[in-house]
């Protein structure tokens, strides 16, 4: 036991706070003891708040001493504190008295009133508190459950998993679609227009207003439209067809600037990286046009031996991935002046063909792409490290994949034998929702510009519009204050 | 604790409930962080190890507060008593501890004591006070320094003591609420819950 004893002696030696013994008596203390007899205490009329509690302390003639002490409570100043009182409430029973009484307002609104006001029932009960000094802590102490308690988070008003509704927001008719794996026929403007190819047709469907443009009719009848990409500010469209060339459109005018050929085969992919389209096709080429100048096709990528079906440029615009029927991913960097334009990666773990590619908004880097039939796998790629960081067995066909940043989650659309859409949580790829409406496999997904709708088109000829990404009004807020628009190059004109 | 054996009176219930509320406020200033946690010595009661403040100015006026607290439950005059935590700088309401009391009046003229063993009741008032302890989990960190108040909800021709003065409901503007359980007496029934401001994290 002797050790605790030294232990406690040890304790109360570094105690800072026990009185001090051999110091003189504070001023404080010993103007307290001379002024005991002098002090009022609270008087007994304290029925009505209008009387003040605090009455002053005398001070005696100095002490001679010059010392300056805190002013602690019953110290030189009497500073009335006015908290507790009820100003609002004083000042309005002493002017109510000048005023005759309404007769005409009803008891049972007034009662319904005051209840409201005062929190409880003023007739049934009265609020009652002990006064007297307040009673605070010491000063200077500092609450330190910070240390324990690192998270705020308040589950009461946290938003629950949230409601992600199983049918689709709207179903849209799209007749004599052509049931292609391989084409990409689907795209949402940053204006709210969805584009949709149907056979030889283009049709524009706003999203805002709710009514249908058909924008072209290609001339010759065995031509087919095979891909449609939106440039980033809306207004131009990029049109990909059967016959080879790529056919640039003005939406407002609904006029086609011009007609891009370079290819040899149908173009089913392509891209837009601000004044640069990116065209894939059946060759297995893929080539880069600059749109502004005549002489429109600047380079060539040769890599796929078979057609490129999925083609996206990174959203910084510095590397375009596309995956062809090769079952190859290769990741391009951008187009720079001259210089060596070999890819960069080149995955080849897909067993399938790869149409369904997405880079991740948020993530730089990050590429997620999916397999056809013989693959079923969707895949996660590091394009920095060239590693893949993640994999998952889907067990349908993929044959589009989108990432929703509003939750942060992927949204991969699946043909053979799932036929619907299933919303995956990234990074942890854990199934959030399954959506099983369209009757046929799903053939491409696009994703609305404000990211809380997502379309579908399948080969059940309809397109299916899927609200499931919706804010809560907090972080939409939030979201609208930081949003920044960009323009890019192609606003300096094109002719 | 001084009920009898078997069943609860009106002085035993009144005695039992005081007694909750003065462990369930020290308990409160315990874990909010009101009072620094070195003031407060451990002590055993409802089979948990509870904390009480040995600040002398605090307990003094801790048990003026109960004393007449008792009186009330006793008289079967007393609707609520709420512990009010303002912010010391801007007196602003940041939390509010409600506790209902419902007394059974018609125990006042009759018979004797009512059936109910004094383990339920304690059990009772271990949850509500364990479910105290574990609000801390979500309720908002008090960040400034702060004081407290008690005030008490009694019948419109209570009569007032000396000391004791009318206050306002000090209410807050928007605020979460979250309901606690509650415990019985069979004679008084206490229900509780704590009300705070919404701070707005996303």
């Amino acid at each position: 036991m002797a050790q605790f004893v030294f232990e406690n002696d040890m304790h109360s030696l570094l105690k800072l706070d026990m009185p001090i013994t051999n110091a003189p008596m504070a001023r404080w203390q010993r103007k307290s003891a001379s002024t005991n007899t002098s002090v009022l205490s609270p008087s007994k009329s304290m029925n009505r708040s209008l009387s003040k509690s605090k009455t002053p302390n005398k001070t005696p003639g100095k002490n001679g001493k010059l010392q300056c002490t805190p002013s602690k409570v019953g110290g030189d100043r009497y500073i009335p504190s006015r908290n507790n009182k009820q100003m609002d409430v004083a000042s309005f029973l002493l002017s109510k008295d000048n005023e005759p009484a309404d007769p005409n307002a009803s008891t049972e609104m007034q009662k319904a009133w005051s209840v409201n006001l005062n929190g409880y029932d003023v007739e049934e009960a009265k609020i009652l508190h002990l006064g007297g000094k307040p009673l605070n802590a010491p000063e200077g102490y500092q609450n330190n459950l910070r240390v324990l308690y690192s998270q705020v988070t308040t589950p009461v008003s946290m938003k629950k998993s949230r409601y992600i509704s199983t049918v689709p927001d709207r179903i849209l008719d799209a007749p004599d679609l052509r049931n292609d794996f391989y084409l990409n026929l689907l795209d949402w403007s940053s204006q709210n227009l969805l584009a949709v190819a149907l056979h030889n047709s283009v049709y524009l469907w706003d999203a805002s207003q709710g009514d249908i443009t058909l924008l072209m009719k290609m001339e010759q009848e065995q031509d087919y439209i095979c891909s449609v990409s939106w440039i980033k500010e809306g207004n131009y469209l990029a049109i990909g067809t059967s016959d080879g060339k790529v056919q640039l459109w003005d939406v407002e005018k609904q006029k086609r600037l011009r007609s891009m050929a370079s290819h040899t085969a149908r173009v089913c992919s392509l891209s837009w990286n601000n004044h640069i389209l990116s065209s894939g096709s059946r060759s297995g080429h893929i080539h880069h046009h600059d749109v502004r100048m005549p002489d429109h096709h600047i380079f060539t990528l040769t890599g796929h031996s078979q057609e490129v079906c999925g083609l996206k440029w990174s959203p910084d615009g510095k590397y375009l991935a596309s995956g062809g029927n090769d079952n190859l991913v290769y990741v391009w960097p951008g187009v720079t002046e001259g210089g060596n334009q070999g890819a960069i990666n080149c995955f080849t773990s897909h067993q399938g063909a790869v149409k369904a590619l997405a880079w991740c908004p948020w993530q730089h880097n990050i590429l997620a792409s999916g397999g056809g039939t013989s693959d079923r796998h969707i895949r996660i790629w590091n394009t920095h490290t060239g590693t893949c960081t993640n994999s998952l067995d889907t067990q349908s066909q993929i044959s589009s994949l989108v990432f929703a940043p509003n939750h942060k989650e992927l949204v991969s659309g699946h043909g053979f034998a799932c036929d619907g859409l299933v919303i995956w949580k990234y990074p942890s790829m854990t199934k959030v929702a399954e959506f099983l409406g369209h009757e046929a496999r799903v053939l491409n997904l696009a994703l609305s510009p404000d990211c809380s709708t997502v379309a579908s088109v399948a080969a059940d000829e309809t397109v299916r519009l899927w609200k499931c990404f919706e804010l809560d009004p907090l972080t939409k807020k939030a979201k609208e204050k930081m949003a920044k628009s960009t323009n890019s190059i192609i606003h300096q004109g094109i002719r | 604790m001084s009920s009898t054996l078997k069943g609860i009176t009106l002085k035993g219930s009144a005695e039992l409930v005081a007694e909750f509320f003065s462990f369930g406020i020290n308990s409160i200033l315990y874990q909010r962080g009101i009072y620094p946690p070195e003031t407060f010595t451990r002590v055993t009661q409802y089979d948990m190890s509870l904390y009480l403040t040995v600040d002398p100015e605090l307990k003094t006026y801790l048990s003026n507060v109960v004393t007449q607290l008792k009186g009330w439950l006793f008289d079967c005059t007393v609707q609520k008593l709420v512990l009010v935590i303002t912010c010391l700088e801007t007196s602003e309401v940041l939390e509010r501890w409600q506790f209902d009391i419902e007394c059974d009046k018609t125990v006042q003229g009759s018979s004797g004591p009512r059936e109910k063993s004094i383990k339920a009741i304690q059990e009772e008032i271990r949850s509500v006070i364990r479910q105290i302890t574990a609000t801390v989990t979500f309720l908002p960190l008090l960040e400034t320094a702060c004081s407290f108040d008690l005030l008490i909800y009694t019948d419109k021709d209570q009569v007032v003591p000396e000391k004791w003065e009318e206050s306002g409901p000090k209410m807050i503007a928007d605020s979460e609420e979250v309901r606690l359980r509650s415990f019985t007496t069979t004679i008084h029934k206490v229900s509780s819950m704590v009300a705070y401001k919404r701070t707005d994290c996303v």
